[in-house]
């Protein structure tokens, strides 16, 4: 049975974009037929950080206008054998999501994928909403501060009353928590929240924590999902997330500050 | 001072084809102003030191003037600009006698029927439907989910028991008590309907403000922060509210 997946916060600017293409890449890699969509119409910028922005014809819009066939509008990832991308329009506005529209293309999409990534658009209105509507399961993003912690939590009361789950009465939405941009420095210096203190508030369970990492403006600047990039600490931290999520056993790791210990080390010699 | 209460649907006008507008009854939470004097610059007085305590509790609060504890004349003008010059929204008034609701009405405040006793069965708009049960715990409402920012969870007609946590942001009310198996972070008003006995329990005190029968207070006092992150109950005595850990 297909999945579909939101990756959703409330809070703009928090790390959305890159989980999306991250964690859909991650699917991918284990070879799972796997299509992100962009939900954020207006201010699509999924496209730039797959890196197939030069690439887009139709869009998610003209699918539910009837302007297009889906195979019209999939993007086929240059990478990646399984991944496709449904990218946004930039020229409507949100209001052009309809929910019979979305709900007939996510039908599709769930005949043709085993997951379907919703990157939702910030803010708590209809496009968040019709975003998170269809879900299966949510990955609340949420940085280390208190505002976009109180922005979850709000995201998190919406899927819990206005899900389509919640509204059918089904079982709930699957809700994983993603701390993105995780400083330990700045968590011991007391200028970031941690993570137990996050954990507390939202009290749902936690999927991953990517660090503050200069690998994903390098990644996105070139248009490939920071997670391809094995070698950086976020990267390797989505790669973790990804199997947590497929069910392996990980360690949490950047929860302390790895550089100031080693330093530490070398002072004590 | 003040209590909730809420307007039952009177009316639902059906709109015809393509209308500019339609009209449809709602139910509302009221913020009701109970007026023991008449005295224009006394109650000016007492506003204000209400405003102090909660600033911003009140902005743009539509209240309704009740006159149940009150049999001299009003001038309702110059309450209704005292109301609005701070930002208090005036919409009415009820149990008046009827010089004083003929003084209301001149001065272009409506009538409000009188409070209902019986029957709070209507849930605003955005509640959950309530817990179906029998038996002596029909008016006990149990939620045992997390109440998240921005969720309001009301039980008109008893009891409200949360086995889970309220979130800074959230509300949570009930005709009587409240019970918080959890942490209390966002807004818990007990007593809605003016019960005296009505009392908070909750397992960590974190509270944006509580409230018992229109008594508030928000936790800024140094006397409530060393309450904080306790489990408290909180209850009226002599109209003060009373914040006692439970051990
Ligand atoms: N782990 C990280 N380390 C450093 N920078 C990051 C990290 N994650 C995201 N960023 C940066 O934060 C900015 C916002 O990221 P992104 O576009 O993914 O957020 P978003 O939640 O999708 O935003 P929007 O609400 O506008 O859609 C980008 O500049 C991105 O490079
Ligand atoms: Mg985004």
């Amino acid at each position: 049975m297909a999945r579909v997946i939101v990756v959703t916060s409330g809070k703009g600017g928090v790390g959305k974009t890159t989980t999306s293409a991250s964690f859909a890449a991650g699917l991918a890699q284990r070879d799972f037929k796997t299509v992100v969509v962009d939900f954020d119409v207006g201010l699509r910028n999924l496209d730039l950080i797959m890196g197939c922005e030069r690439r887009v014809v139709y869009d998610f819009v003209n699918v539910i206008n009837g302007e297009a066939n889906l195979n019209q509008a999939l993007i086929k990832d240059k990478r990646l054998n399984n991944l496709y991308i449904l990218p946004a329009s930039q020229t409507r506005d949100k209001e052009a999501l309809t929910h019979e529209g979305v709900e007939a293309v996510i039908g599709e999409l769930k005949q043709r994928f085993d997951y379907i990534v919703c990157d939702s658009p910030a803010g708590i209105e209809h496009g968040a909403h019709i975003a998170m509507y269809f879900a299966d399961d949510a990955l609340i993003t949420t940085n280390p501060e208190v505002s976009s912690v109180r922005d979850s939590d709000r995201i998190l009361g919406l899927i819990a009353s206005r899900s389509r789950r919640a509204i059918h009465d089904e079982e709930p939405v699957q809700e994983l928590l993603v701390l993105t941009r995780y400083s330990p420095e700045r968590v011991e210096r007391g200028d970031m929240l941690a993570l137990d203190d996050v954990l507390e508030i939202l009290g749902i369970p936690l999927l991953g924590v990517i660090p503050e990492s200069q690998s994903v403006l390098l990644a996105s600047n070139e248009g490939v999902p920071v997670i391809m990039n094995e070698r950086s600490d976020a990267g390797s931290a989505y790669g973790d997330m990804v199997a947590r999520y497929l069910g392996e056993d990980r360690p949490h790791r950047f929860l302390t500050n790895e550089r100031k210990n080693l330093f530490q080390r070398l002072f004590k010699r | 001072m003040s209590e909730n209460t809420a307007q039952k649907p009177e009316h639902s006008v059906l709109p015809s084809q393509r209308a500019a507008f339609e009209l449809k009854g709602s139910l509302f939470t009221l913020t009701i102003f109970h007026l023991y004097d008449a005295d224009i610059a006394l109650i000016e007085q007492h506003l204000l030191e209400k405003i102090a305590q909660a600033p911003g509790f009140f902005r743009h609060a539509p209240v309704v003037i009740d006159l149940n504890s009150l049999s001299d004349p009003v001038d309702f003008t110059a309450l209704a600009a005292l109301l609005r010059r701070h930002q208090l929204i005036p919409v009415g008034i009820r149990h008046g006698s009827e010089d004083q609701c003929a003084a209301a009405l001149s001065a272009d405040l409506p009538l409000l029927p009188k409070q209902r006793t019986v029957q709070r069965t209507d849930m605003p708009a955005e509640a959950e439907a309530p817990q179906k049960s029998t038996g002596s715990l029909a008016r006990t409402r149990v939620y045992t989910k997390p109440v998240r920012s921005g969720q309001q969870l009301h039980a008109l007609d008893g009891d409200l028991i949360i086995i889970g946590t309220v979130s800074g942001g959230a509300e949570v009310l009930a005709a009587g008590n409240i019970h918080v198996y959890g942490s209390l972070r966002g807004r818990a008003l007990a007593g809605a309907y003016g019960d005296t006995q009505a009392r908070i329990f909750c397992a960590s005190l974190e509270a944006e403000l509580v409230s018992i029968a229109g008594n508030y207070r928000v936790l800024e006092k140094p006397r409530d922060i060393a309450k904080l992150h306790q489990a408290v109950q909180i209850y009226l005595e002599n109209e003060h509210l009373i914040i006692r850990p439970l051990t």
